[in-house]
C-alpha cells in the first residue's frame, strides 16, 4: 500500500519534473538494531517511483563501513545527497517522516534546481567568505 | 533547514546535518536539546527555535549583529 495519497502523488511529481540534474541519495542501513531503516526505505521507494530524477543507493554502514565513513554517516538511517556523483553536503540522521519527509523533498528540490526558494544576495556574499569547515546540526522532530 | 541545507548548497565548507531528536537521544541530550528546531554549530555556537534568514547566516557564521 502506499504511503502516499494519489493527489499527493501527483502533486510530487509535477514538482520533480522541474528538476534540472539528478539527486542520488545514498541511504546507510543497518540490518539489526535499525528500527526506522525499513521505514525509512519505504519512503525512498515512493519517491523513486514517482520520478528518474530520484536515485538510491543503499549502503551497509556494518559491511560498507569505509563507504559510510567517506560520507560522515556513523548511523542509520543516515541519508547522504550527491547531485550528479558530486556531495552537497545535505545530511538527514533518522526517518525523513512527517514533518521532515518534506525537509527531504524540499532538499531534493533544492539540491536538483527545481526550488523557488534561493538564499538572498547578502546570504550569498556572506557565504563566500567562509574560509573553515561548518558542521550545522539542525535537531528537529517528526511532528 | 532549508536554509542549513542552502547554506550547505552555496559553500563548499558547509555541512548541513538534520538529526531526528526522537531517534537519537545520545545527540539530543549531549547538546541539551529541549526544543526544536535547535541549530549546533561546530558543537559550540547554539540556535534555539526559528529565525529569519539574514539572522540566521549571521548566526551560523558568528557574525555580531550590527547596530
Amino acid at each position: 500500500m502506499s504511503l502516499l495519497s494519489a493527489s499527493d502523488q501527483q502533486t510530487l511529481r509535477d514538482m520533480f519534473a522541474d528538476m534540472k540534474r539528478t539527486v542520488t541519495i545514498v541511504f546507510v542501513t543497518q540490518t539489526i538494531g535499525c528500527e526506522t531503516c525499513d521505514e525509512t526505505r519505504r519512503i525512498l521507494n515512493e519517491l523513486t517511483a514517482l520520478t528518474d530524477r530520484i536515485v538510491v543507493e543503499e549502503v551497509n554502514l556494518v559491511l560498507e563501513k569505509e563507504r559510510a565513513a567517506e560520507l560522515g554517516i556513523d548511523r542509520a538511517p543516515g541519508l547522504a545527497l550527491l547531485v550528479d556523483g558530486q556531495d552537497t553536503r545535505i545530511r538527514m540522521l533518522g526517518a525523513p517522516a512527517g514533518y521532515d519527509f518534506m525537509s527531504l523533498v524540499d532538499a531534493i528540490l533544492a539540491a536538483g534546481g527545481a526550488s523557488d526558494m534561493a538564499l538572498s544576495e547578502e546570504s550569498i556574499g556572506l557565504l563566500a567568505t567562509v574560509t573553515e569547515p561548518r558542521r550545522i546540526e539542525v535537531f528537529v522532530t517528526p511532528t | 533547514m532549508g536554509l542549513a541545507n542552502r547554506m550547505a548548497l552555496e559553500s563548499p565548507n558547509i555541512t548541513a546535518v538534520t538529526i531526528q531528536a526522537t531517534e537519537f537521544y545520545d545527540l539530543a541530550r549531549k547538546y541539551r536539546v529541549t526544543g526544536v528546531p535547535k541549530t549546533v554549530v561546530n558543537e559550540s555556537i547554539e540556535i534555539l527555535g526559528a529565525l529569519p534568514e539574514p539572522d540566521y547566516v549571521r548566526a551560523v557564521l558568528g557574525i555580531e549583529e550590527q547596530g
